[in-house]
C-alpha cells in the first residue's frame, strides 16, 4: 500500500465523480456539490485530477489565482470570502490559461500522486474528487493513491443517451 | 517539499520515442525516465517501415479532435465516413482511437461485431462495402467490458490498429480521438508521421467551458506541427419542433466557437443545432444524414463539408463528402 501522508489524515469523507463517457456534467455536479455541501454548513475540498481539461477553476471563479507552497506541501486555492472551499486543479500550475498539458501516463501519474499526498487540506468534511472522462492512468493513480484513507465512495453521472 | 516544483511541472513530455527521452529537462521526476534515458522506448526504425508500408496506400487522413469531452467527436467522424462513403468509388476507414469509451461500434450499427484475421492482418468491419471500421469495441467480450489501461498499453493498441490492420487502398482515413491531449494523441500524431495528415477538424460546443479545453487543444494542434483544417459548432441553438422558436442550450457566453476562431486565426466550418434526431440515429446505429435529411441540422452539416473547400484543399476531402 501507498504510504499514508499526514495531509489526508484531516479529511473525513472523499468522494470520487466519475463517468466513463465527456461531457455529461461531472465537473458541474462535482462543483455543486460542493457548495450544497458548504451551504449546509460543511467544510469541503475538491481535488480536480482532470490534468488535459480542468474545468473547476471557472466554474468557481477562480481562475485566475495562483498556488503556493509552505511546509506541508501545497497550500489549495480557497474559494469565497467566508474560504469554505479548498481547491486544487492543475489549471492553476499553467502559465498561460490555454497551455494544453501534453503528457504521457507516467508524468500525469507522479502529479495525481503529488495532488493526492501533498495537497495541504487542513481539516475537511467532504473531499470532491472530480475526474475525467475514461477509466485509464488519472483513474487508476487516483484509486492507488486514496486506497488508505477514508473513500466514501464514487457517483457516477450519465446523460439519457 | 514536494518535488514536482510548479514551474517544472509544465514542462512537457518531449515523448517516448524521441532523441530526448529521459534527458530533457520535464523528464526530471518521471517514473519512466530511468527507460526512456536507457532508450528502452526509443524509436524502432523496423517499425516505423512497417508504418510507413502500410500506411502508402491511404491518401487522405482528418483527425477529429476536441480536448473536450462529449461534444460529437464520434458523432462528426460517423457522419463524415457516410458523406465521403456516398461517393461508391471511394473506399472510406474510420478508426476509433477511443480506448475506454468506443462509440464508434455502435454509432454505425456494428455493435456485436468481431475482428476477424488472416494472413494479411485484421479484417476492419464494414458497415457498406467502401467503409471500414475498426474499434476496440469489436475486441471486448462483453460490451460493458472496461478497458483499463494505462497510456503504454493503449500506445500498443493504437500502433496495432495502423501496422496489422488489412485497411487495403483508402482514399479517406478518419480517425476519431478520445477527449485531451494524452497518450493517444501523441501517440496517432507520431504513428502518423510516417504518412502524410491533411490536418484536424476540431469539434466544440458554444460553452466557455468547452472553448476552454479546445483551445488547449488548438495549441497542442501546433506544438506537434497538425495542420487544423477548422472547428465545428455542435449544440448550437435548439429550434423547438412545435413553435419553432430557437433557444440557446448552451449560451455561447464568451462569443462561442465564432469569437474563438477569430482570436486563434482558425477556420469556423459551422454551426450544427441541437436536435434529438442526433442522438437517435446514433443510439439506433442508423447514418442521420440519410435519416433525417431535410432537418436543420443536416443542412448544417452539408454546409460545413461545402464551405470553404476552394479555400483549402484539405477541404476538397471534406467538400465531396456533399453528396446528398
Amino acid at each position: 500500500l501507498p504510504e499514508r501522508s499526514t495531509n489526508l489524515l484531516g479529511v473525513r469523507h472523499i468522494v470520487l465523480v466519475l463517468s466513463g463517457k465527456g461531457g455529461v456534467g461531472k465537473s458541474t455536479l462535482s462543483t455543486e456539490l460542493a457548495l450544497a455541501l458548504r451551504h449546509r454548513g460543511h467544510r469541503v475540498g475538491i481535488l480536480d485530477v482532470d490534468l488535459c481539461g480542468p474545468s473547476i477553476p471557472r466554474m468557481l471563479r477562480v481562475q485566475d489565482r495562483a498556488v503556493h507552497q509552505c511546509d506541508s506541501g501545497w497550500v489549495p486555492v480557497f474559494v469565497g470570502q467566508d474560504r469554505a472551499i479548498a481547491l486544487m486543479s492543475i489549471g492553476f500550475l499553467l502559465e498561460q490559461p490555454d497551455d494544453a498539458v501534453v503528457w504521457r501516463g507516467p508524468k500525469k501519474n507522479a502529479l495525481i500522486k503529488q495532488f493526492v499526498t501533498d495537497v495541504a487540506w487542513g481539516d475537511l468534511d467532504f473531499l470532491i474528487v472530480d475526474t475525467p472522462p475514461g477509466t485509464s492512468d488519472e483513474h487508476i493513480s487516483t484509486v492507488e493513491a486514496l486506497r488508505p484513507y477514508r473513500l466514501l465512495g464514487a457517483i457516477l453521472v450519465t446523460t439519457p443517451q | 517539499q514536494p518535488s514536482l516544483q510548479p514551474s517544472l511541472c509544465l514542462a512537457e513530455c518531449p515523448g517516448t520515442g524521441s532523441a530526448q527521452a529521459g534527458s530533457a529537462a520535464a523528464c526530471q521526476g518521471c517514473p519512466n525516465q530511468g527507460l526512456c534515458a536507457a532508450g528502452a522506448a526509443g524509436p524502432d526504425p523496423a517499425e516505423a517501415a512497417e508504418l510507413r508500408a502500410r500506411l502508402r496506400a491511404v491518401q487522405h487522413t482528418v483527425l477529429v479532435l476536441s480536448g473536450k469531452g462529449g461534444v460529437g467527436k464520434s458523432t462528426f467522424s460517423a457522419a463524415l465516413a457516410h458523406g465521403l462513403a456516398a461517393d461508391e468509388h471511394k473506399q472510406v476507414a474510420l478508426l476509433d482511437i477511443d480506448i475506454c469509451g468506443p462509440s464508434i461500434p455502435k454509432m454505425m450499427g456494428l455493435e456485436g461485431e468481431q475482428v476477424h484475421q488472416s494472413g494479411s492482418g485484421w479484417s476492419p468491419v464494414y458497415v457498406e462495402e467502401n467503409i471500414g471500421v475498426m474499434s476496440v469495441g469489436f475486441l471486448l467480450s462483453s460490451p460493458d467490458d472496461a478497458v483499463i489501461w494505462r497510456g503504454p498499453k493503449k500506445n500498443g493498441l493504437i500502433k496495432q490498429f495502423l501496422r496489422d490492420v488489412d485497411w487495403g487502398e483508402i482514399d479517406y482515413l478518419i480517425v476519431d480521438t478520445p477527449p485531451g491531449t494524452s497518450d493517444e494523441h501523441l501517440s496517432i500524431v507520431q504513428y502518423l508521421s510516417a504518412s502524410h495528415v491533411d490536418g484536424a477538424v476540431i469539434v466544440t460546443t458554444p460553452q466557455e467551458i468547452s472553448l476552454q479545453d479546445v483551445r488547449k487543444e488548438i495549441n497542442f494542434c501546433h506544438k506537434v506541427k497538425l495542420p487544423i483544417i477548422g472547428v465545428v459548432e455542435n449544440m448550437s441553438g435548439f429550434v423547438c419542433p412545435k413553435c419553432k422558436k430557437e433557444s440557446q442550450i448552451f449560451p455561447p457566453t464568451t462569443g462561442g466557437a465564432e469569437k474563438m476562431c477569430q482570436n486563434l486565426n482558425v477556420s469556423l466550418l459551422g454551426k450544427v443545432p441541437l436536435d434529438p434526431q442526433i442522438g437517435r440515429s446514433c443510439d439506433r446505429g442508423q447514418s442521420f444524414l440519410s435519416e433525417a435529411p431535410d432537418s436543420p441540422a443536416a443542412l448544417s452539416y452539408r454546409n460545413i463539408i461545402q464551405s470553404k473547400a476552394e479555400n483549402h484543399c484539405a477541404l476538397s476531402v471534406l467538400s465531396t463528402a456533399a453528396i446528398y
